[in-house]
């Protein structure tokens, strides 16, 4: 496992994997689509429940990605290891972009059930917008800081920070009174889905999980030639 | 059976499947294009000069 944390390795390792995950993520996403729309329709929630194949995935695996944002910024500030900080930076965006989706996809479906867009206040939402806010937090405090060694380190602490909003989302449901549904999937009695809607349910989100896996490999691919490059050209200019 | 007529809900239902679409489609094309430009850079830097030498 952690003979992978040598970069050059990591990119030998990964490199004839990348076609197989892009691929696997693309049959996965069509599968998705097929079984949402061929799905019965939910008998109180009308074809709204269709909403739910790309707001349930993009919720969860969007929490999911800062799990692994949290865990490579804890990585990267205790063993200043590169690989972990590319890992890091490359969950930023799509990480941003899952639950950017999942808050707008919530919307366009609590506006026909519950009759409201939004509600302030409401601890499932509010801990939602708050995952959003640390996502770009980290990716404008990296922007923000000329000194890529810098710039790792704070956005690190902030990454482990953010980690702490993590249960908050999780469990919010059990722990306030909120409009969001409880949990209908990870819970001790089991699912409480039917299983028309459960198997395209889980599909779609092994769909999206696979799906970030791609980008997210291809991204901390390209930051470790990018190190490269940066180092080539500082190099350089030094001996110019 | 596939299913399309979202009836009423059909301003809400494709709307969210479209951004979705979109974004995930953005997130593909950005990862693989910064991969291409990225690569052909070093492949660039590394003919001008060899590592080794």
């Amino acid at each position: 496992m952690f003979g992978l944390a040598n970069p050059d390795r990591f990119l030998r390792f990964t490199r004839p994997l990348m076609p197989v995950v892009w691929t696997l993520a693309a049959v996965l996403l069509a599968l998705s689509v097929w079984l949402a729309f061929t799905a019965p329709e939910d008998f109180r929630q009308g074809d709204t429940v269709r909403i739910m194949f790309v707001h349930v995935p993009a919720a969860s695996v969007g929490l999911g990605i800062y799990l692994a944002l949290g865990v490579s910024s804890f990585f990267a500030l205790v063993f200043r290891h590169p690989l972990a900080d590319a890992a890091a930076r490359a969950a930023a965006l799509p990480g941003a972009a899952y639950t950017a989706l999942a808050l707008i996809t919530g919307s366009l479906w609590g506006k026909p059930m519950w009759g409201a867009w939004w509600v302030w206040g409401d601890a499932r939402l509010m801990s939602e917008l708050v995952l959003l806010l640390f996502y770009i937090g980290y990716m404008a405090l990296r922007a923000s800081i000329d000194d890529e060694a810098k710039a790792a380190r704070a956005a690190a602490v902030l990454g482990l920070v953010g980690l702490i909003n993590l249960p908050i989302v999780k469990f919010s449901v059990d722990w306030w009174n909120t409009l969001h549904q409880p949990a209908s999937l990870l819970r001790a009695e089991g699912p409480s889905v039917t299983a028309e809607i459960l198997a395209p349910l889980l599909v779609s989100m092994a769909a999206w999980a696979i799906f970030f896996l791609a980008v997210w490999l291809t991204a901390i691919r390209t930051g470790i030639v990018r190190r490269r490059v940066l180092s080539i050209r500082a190099r350089r200019a030094l001996e110019a | 059976m596939l299913d399309l007529d979202m009836g009423k809900y059909a301003a809400y239902v494709w709307p969210a499947w479209g951004v979705s679409a979109v974004v995930l489609g953005v997130l593909a094309a950005r990862a693989l294009l910064a991969a291409r430009r990225w690569s052909a850079e070093l492949k660039r830097l590394e003919a001008e000069r060899p590592p080794e030498a």
